[in-house]
């Protein structure tokens, strides 16, 4: 499983409700109602993975986040998360305070356009970064917002977001050790855990 | 008792001739049984007894713990899947979905589809002979509503020796009966699964409906619905009718990529009187026809009314919430994009509604150019989720059943 869903994982308590806004194959809420007993419903629009959260029998309904979470009543959630989403909204501010608004608490992860990968890549080639993580070119890309952590930041200080954790991830053991120094240069995911 | 009820319980599936797809459940025989009255209907009024005319697909297991219920829509009956003889041109309504190795496997579940009550497939119904006055009921049958085939649907469970059905499933009118199972009997089912459903008609449904019935009625040959004791029928009116149902059936896409605007005869040439005839309109002539010369028009009435009426919330306050409060079950939910007669948002409003009310469910909006009637035909992504879905059930089942002999 992913480095930040295994953080997810221990950040969401035990036999609460969980909406997971494009939960992808629903491997998360899967281990959550397992492990958990954590029940919920995820959110996606791309059918191959709809198709395999049925397999797995995880409760997923279809539905595009851009048009935000109307159908949802205030409050009617204890944890909202959102897993490598965030990039590819529209509007991604007006997400995360419909998700403030669902749920009591948010949980966010999105990949660091501010990691020295991509910086580097930017600077020394002039050209949009293409990774492991970031595995787009920038005419199909789905990320048509990217952000660093100091960006995220701004934002949640500008909507009195309160930051209840976060947490810096990177794949590689070098970044690993200096992502705790530098977590803007050299985290390669970041996750927030937030509430109003 | 109990071994008769079980050799009518099984399917007669050993013959099935080379001719037939090996996924076709092959030859089938449909099945009928009386029930005992009285039996009270939503309207008030109460049958003496009534039949059921029903098909079954597949084999009960010995827990009887893997049953599923068919719902059919407004002019299904109870040949779903498989063919009545080799010489049968075409399988039952559903046959893309039942059968070995399909979405509603006949390898894992034991199939139940009938002939609803009112229907004119031989189950009791306005062309039933009436006992009080030894006459055609005609238009005296008395309406009824979709929980009142619920709850025969629930002696016929009953009668199969089926306490609890693994799931019950119906696209249409038969997802609303399916939905209305699980708020009747919750505790007689563990999946609901709707497809291209929704919890009301919308006012322009109901117009519909209105005008297919209009149309009937309004034939010379209806004669106040009594054509069958004076030896008339109202086969116009039906044919109109069903045409009028049949566009709302499929999309404008569709219909477009079907027949465009082409021609059957005439031309546009100028200086020419010729009529001009575009294939749709034959196309929509001949399913009218082929209708009328197999359906009764006092039961398309009351299957059309018994849609208009049917609200699923409506003695819960108009809270569907309240409503889906009382089910236990799980759902899965599909619609499909060209369907504007039960469109995705209508389904969405289930999904939100049983999400409100924290019950599990799965939806998903297939994208299909062929309109409502989009549920009975191949479509890859539909049949695989359908699949996954139902896989699951059968399944769950089968562990359900572990964990009690452990225990």
């Amino acid at each position: 499983m992913r480095k930040d869903l295994d953080i997810i994982h221990n950040w969401i308590a035990p036999e609460t409700r969980v909406l997971d806004l494009g939960c992808g194959d629903g491997a998360l809420l899967e281990r959550l109602s397992k492990e958990k007993q954590v029940g919920g419903y995820g959110l996606e629009i791309d059918p191959d993975q709809i198709q395999k959260c049925i397999e797995r029998g995880v409760n997923v309904v279809e539905q595009n986040l851009d048009n935000g979470l109307k159908n949802f009543a205030d409050q009617s959630f204890d944890t909202v998360v959102m897993t490598q989403a965030l990039q590819t909204l529209r509007f991604p501010h007006l997400v995360v305070e419909e998700m403030l608004r669902v749920g009591r608490e948010c949980i966010i992860t999105f990949p660091n356009f501010g990691q020295w990968k991509a910086r580097w890549h930017l600077a020394v080639s002039g050209r949009m970064p293409v990774s492991d993580l970031l595995p787009y070119e920038w005419y199909d890309t789905p990320n048509i917002h990217f952000c660093t952590f100091k960006d995220f930041e701004v934002l949640c200080r500008q909507h009195g977001w309160q930051i209840l954790h976060r947490q810096v991830v990177s794949e590689s053991p070098v970044s690993g050790v200096l992502k705790d120094f530098l977590p803007n240069l050299f985290g390669e995911t970041a996750i927030y855990h937030l509430t109003r | 008792m109990r071994k008769i009820l079980t050799t009518e319980a099984q399917t007669p599936s050993s013959g099935k001739p080379a001719g037939l797809p090996a996924n076709s459940v092959g030859i089938v025989e449909p099945q009928s049984h009386t029930f005992p009255g009285p039996f009270k209907l939503a309207c008030g009024r109460v049958l003496d007894e009534y039949t059921l005319v029903y098909e079954t697909y597949g084999t009960l297991n010995a827990d009887k713990n893997n049953g599923v219920l068919i719902c059919h829509a407004l002019s299904g009956h109870h040949h779903a899947a498989g063919y009545h003889s080799e010489d049968d041109k075409r399988p039952g309504w559903w046959d893309h979905y039942i059968g070995p190795g399909k979405p509603i496997d006949t390898n894992k579940f034991f199939v139940v589809a009938l002939n609803n009550l009112g229907g004119c497939h031989g189950s009791t119904g306005p062309t039933s002979i009436n006992p009080q006055t030894d006459k055609p009921w005609g238009p005296d049958f008395p309406p009824l509503r979709a929980r009142d085939w619920v709850h025969s649907q629930a002696q016929l469970a009953d009668h199969l020796g089926i306490r609890q059905w693994a799931a019950v499933v119906g696209g249409s009118l038969g997802g609303m009966q399916a939905m209305r199972w699980a708020l009747e009997y919750p505790d007689r089912l563990r999946h609901c699964v709707v497809i291209a459903s929704a919890m009301k008609l919308s006012a322009q449904n109901i117009a519909f409906n209105e005008t297919a019935r209009q149309a009937i009625t309004s034939d010379p040959d209806f004669r106040d619905g009594r054509y069958l004791e004076e030896e008339t029928l109202p086969r116009h009116g039906l044919a109109v009718a069903r045409m009028i149902g049949h566009i709302t059936y499929l999309s404008d896409d569709g219909l477009g990529k079907k027949f465009g605007r082409e021609l059957r005869s005439g031309t546009f040439k100028q200086g020419v009187e010729e009529l001009v005839e575009f294939q749709v309109q034959s196309y929509l002539r001949y399913q009218g026809d082929t209708f009328s010369s197999s359906f009764d028009p006092n039961t398309y009435i009351l299957m059309t009314r018994a849609l208009d009426y049917f609200d699923l919330a409506r003695e819960y306050d108009d809270d569907p919430v309240k409503a889906f409060s009382n089910a236990r079950c799980k759902f899965l939910l599909v619609s499909f994009t060209s369907d504007w007669r039960f469109a995705p948002e209508r389904s969405r409003e289930i999904a939100d509604a049983l999400m409100h009310a924290n019950l599990p469910v799965s939806y998903a909006e297939v994208e299909s150019p062929m309109g409502h009637d989009a549920f009975l035909l191949p479509n890859a992504r539909y049949e695989n989720l359908f699949s996954a879905y139902m896989n699951n059930v059968a399944s769950e089942k089968s562990s359900k059943r572990e964990n009690e002999v452990a225990a």
